[in-house]
């Protein structure tokens, strides 16, 4: 990559960043790349209000009576952390960064095709994440980020109708997300961009768009009845008034579980670009992966009850949400052995962008394998509820979406901020966090397997052990994490000026300038080929 | 900080081992596919590293016979998972039919243990090894879920309805009882320890100590104190139903529907008396909710259950 002096290139040219200034520019901007900084910014900080909690909570954790709070407290942040980084970290995150910012140039489009809409989403998800704080600065909430019934519509006297709302606000922000996605995705292609041109991350896009649409509405639906419940007494959910409170969990996972996709699959679209990219190949099997992305979507509507396997729900419904839980498994396991297949004989280099994606297949691979464990009947009775399944979710959610979530950062930075961060930090970082993401998480699987329920603010002595582990591990990891804020911010000011193309992809979003101007394009692409035609030599690759 | 460290639980219930080598078997798969996956992503890392800019490697569209092939396999091993699992939960959900029976009620937060001879346990739950015990559950307040990881049992304890497992101790000792859902503040110390004696030190425990009186006994004497008896013994107008050989069976209701009169049938007579109605009697039964405690419900039941044979004779103690 050549390296130009800052400011020869960067002042002389007008893009979508210094097109012009101001707050106000900002506040009410239209362009789907603002917006998208406009959720960067956002979400990383929700994301190390979420981490902190998480740090706070693994230090309490080194004794077993409980380091640092009282059980309230504990309780509190596990129910922030999990909050935070599930409906405003982890939902919004590739989509609403990555997604806003890529989708219209990867298919040669000058915005989303809802401009405004797209504005409004982001105010909605400002909207849910400030009465979310707020509550939590105003005294938190207890009930974990399940909001299980009937302890959250009558025991617990926490605002859980604050949060409630602000998570109830923020799935507007996804359904219009989604919307303005599908909408865009169908409608705004470049000239000869067919659907089996289009990059693996656009697959991935609209099948997370299509979760978005079906079923954020029936978590809106599950939080509006939890506040009749607490508010009216309706008796919906309590037993004592004739409810049940098994339907609450019925209709909280069937959100909840398709959701852990909506985390995962941008997370593999990024990653089937990246691997392409930096392995110079087209991804194998292209077909197939795109497939799978759009069955997984489906399946994952119909496992819900996996998560009950010991609310007593009926054997026979136990053995069908098993049998396809195990389905579901499936089309991911094709997918990891397709990107790896993908490196066969390609021309691989270890920029830090692939080194995240090479940790996410790693990672995924696990967390996706100890499923098994808790989608089969006999060993889930063992399992559930147990520090297993906070080890399992956290590789699928901490090890694969958020590795591929730094991943893209790191792959699209130049063109989102026109700059080259340090490649020996990026490398560095990739490497703490992989180290310190294991070391804190793999003992978490020891411990469930031998009996340490979730959710415990002290604990029996004997599991002290793993538990240091753990908490060792998780300062790592969180340094880990703070390494990229640095390097990153200070790329934007003393980076080298980046040039249109520093990786050699493919896509169209490549084509254009770095930062591109606002209108994406300077004139419409036209589309000849598929997405990663690494092979021809129609233009250099560097 | 060491003591008490291991990496495998105690095996201490009929089910343990099986579901261990359940267990063992998934970790080996596990095992295996992350060291495939790992050792050739490095292999081709190293292999395929690239070595000059000008790198143009062929492409490769994909192989049908290779993608059917990943397809397949972990198809087919999953299918293996999924048959192990199912037909073990099978195997283990089913109590044999001559369990000894002990209640359970969760509160914020503690455990309180009934046996059906009277002793009563707060947090502590005595048993005889080698024999089957099956436990009827329910929930005085939130959702509480009995766990007893050496015994590899457990099961949400639910408001407003009867949950039950079943275990056989194999071996004597000492294990952790816990909460493992989430219910409010002392969640983390909602948990207790579960007494696995021998069948000698089992029979001396119960009859040691505070005795208290049997479950039936408790229950026919709320019967008599909630005034259910002026209704349903003392009543002879026939306006209510005589409750001697209930249990158990098929009753017929006035919305022509018919139900098994079990536990669950028994404890929404009492509390929700408005949900059934038996054919041919008028709904006067009045509702006992906030009355009764969960215990004294499982107390009534167990006296109910207890009134078998014809009707009139005086309920057998
Ligand atoms: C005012 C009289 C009255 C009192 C007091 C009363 N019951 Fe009832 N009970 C009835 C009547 C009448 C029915 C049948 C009507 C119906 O099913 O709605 C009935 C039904 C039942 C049934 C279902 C019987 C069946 O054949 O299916 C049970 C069990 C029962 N009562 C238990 C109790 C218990 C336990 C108490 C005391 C806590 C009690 N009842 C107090 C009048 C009474
Ligand atoms: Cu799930
Ligand atoms: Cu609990």
């Amino acid at each position: 990559m050549s390296v130009i002096p800052a400011e020869q290139l960067m002042d002389k040219r007008v893009h979508y960043l210094n097109e012009s200034y101001g707050v106000k520019s900002w506040l009410f901007t239209k362009d789907h790349k603002r917006i998208g900084l406009l959720y960067l910014a956002s979400i990383t900080f929700m994301f190390f209000i979420g981490g902190a909690a998480a740090v706070l909570m693994r230090l309490h954790l080194i004794e077993p009576q409980g380091a640092l709070v009282e059980p309230e407290t504990y309780n509190k942040l596990f129910t922030m952390h999990g909050v935070i980084m599930v409906f405003f970290f982890l939902i919004p995150s590739i989509p609403a960064v990555l997604g806003n910012f890529l989708v219209p140039m990867m298919i040669g489009a000058r915005d989303l095709a809802f401009p405004k809409l797209n504005l409004l989403s982001w105010y909605l998800y400002m909207a849910g994440a400030l009465l979310t704080l707020s509550a939590i600065i105003a005294g938190g909430v207890d009930t974990g980020w399940t909001f299980y019934t009937p302890y959250s519509s009558v025991y617990a006297n926490t605002h859980v109708m604050a949060v409630a709302i602000g998570v109830f606000i923020n799935g507007f922000s996804s359904i219009l997300t989604g919307l303005n996605f599908v909408v865009t995705i169908h409608k705004m292609r470049a000239p000869g961009l067919t659907w089996f041109r289009l990059p693996l991350f656009i697959w991935a896009m609209y099948a997370t768009s299509i979760i978005f649409l079906l079923g954020t509405p029936v978590l809106a639906i599950t939080l509006v009845l939890l506040g009749l419940e607490r508010l009216l007494h309706v008796g919906i959910f309590d037993p004592k008034l004739g409810g049940d409170p098994l339907l609450f969990q019925h209709l909280f996972w069937f959100y909840s579980h398709p959701a852990v996709y909506i985390m995962i699959l941008p997370g593999m679209g990024v990653v089937s670009e990246i691997i392409a990219c930096f392995s110079r190949k087209r991804i194998f099997g292209y077909g197939l992966v795109a497939f799978s992305s759009m069955s997984i979507a489906a399946i994952s509507f119909l496992v819900w009850g996996h998560h009950m396997f010991v609310t007593g729900q009926s054997i026979y419904a136990g053995l069908i949400f098993s049998a396809l839980s195990f389905m579901v498994a499936i089309p991911s396991a094709i997918k990891v052995f397709n990107w790896t297949a993908t490196l066969y004989r390609g021309s691989i280099s270890y920029d830090a962008p692939m080194l995240y994606a090479l940790g996410f297949i790693g990672l995924f691979t696990m967390g996706g394998l100890t499923g098994m464990f808790l989608a089969s009947l006999a060993t889930d009775v063992h399992l559930n509820g147990t520090y297993f399944i906070v080890a399992h979710f956290h590789y699928i959610m901490v090890g694969g979406a958020v590795m591929a979530y730094l991943g893209g950062i790191h792959f699209w930075w130049p063109k989102i901020s026109g700059r080259m961060y340090s490649d020996g930090w990026a490398r560095f970082a990739a490497f703490v966090i992989f180290i310190g993401f294991n070391l804190t998480f793999f003992p978490q699987f020891m411990l469930g397997y031998l009996g340490m329920p979730r959710r415990y603010a002290f604990y029996p002595a004997e599991f002290q052990v793993l538990n240091v582990m753990s908490t060792a591990g998780a300062s790592i990891l969180g340094i880990g994490y703070l390494i990229p804020l640095v390097y990153l911010a200070y790329s934007l000011r003393y980076g080298p000026v980046a040039p249109a193309n520093p990786w050699g992809a493919r896509g169209l979003e490549w084509r254009t300038s770095s930062p591109p101007v606002t209108e994406n394009f300077e004139e419409t692409p036209i589309v000849t080929a598929e997405a990663y035609a690494y092979d021809e030599g129609r233009e250099p690759l560097a | 900080m060491w003591s008490g460290f291991s990496l495998r639980p105690d095996q201490a219930s009929t089910i343990a081992k099986g579901v261990d080598e359940l267990h063992y078997f998934l970790t080996a798969v596990t095992l295996f596919f992350t060291a495939l996956i790992f050792f050739t992503i490095f292999y081709f890392m190293i292999k395929y590293h690239r070595r000059s800019e000008a790198d143009r490697p062929a492409e490769i569209e994909g192989s049908l016979p290779l993608e059917i092939l990943w397809t397949v396999i972990p198809t087919l091993i999953t299918m293996v998972m999924f048959a192990w699992g199912s037909s073990l939960y099978f195997r283990n959900s089913r109590p044999p039919v001559a369990s000894a029976e002990i209640f359970v009620v969760g509160k914020q937060w503690m455990w309180h243990l009934q046996h059906p001879e009277g002793p009563r346990e707060i947090n502590e739950l005595h048993i005889p090894v080698g024999v089957p015990v099956k436990l009827t559950m329910t929930s005085e307040d939130v959702i509480h879920d009995f766990y007893i990881p050496a015994f590899r049992v457990k099961k949400d304890v639910i408001p407003g309805r009867y949950s039950s497992i079943w275990f056989q101790a194999t071996r004597t000792g000492t294990y952790h009882l816990f909460c493992a859902q989430y219910c409010g503040m002392q969640h983390a110390g909602m948990t207790g320890w579960v007494y696995v004696m021998s069948p000698t030190d089992y029979a001396q425990w119960l009859s040691g100590g505070v005795k208290g009186e049997s479950m039936v006994d408790a229950g026919g004497r709320l019967f008599s104190q909630l005034g259910c008896i002026t209704c349903h013994v003392a009543d002879k107008s026939g306006r209510c139903p005589p409750l001697q050989g209930l249990y158990g069976k098929a009753q017929k209701l006035a919305d022509g529907r018919s139900m098994i009169a079990d536990e669950a049938y028994i404890r929404e007579s009492i509390v929700h008396p408005n949900s059934h109605h038996v054919a041919g009697y008028a709904p006067i039964m009045p509702t006992f909710q906030g009355q009764i405690s969960e215990e004294q419900l499982l107390q009534l039941i167990a006296y109910i259950k207890s009134l078998r044979g014809e009707e009139g004779k005086a309920p057998k103690k």
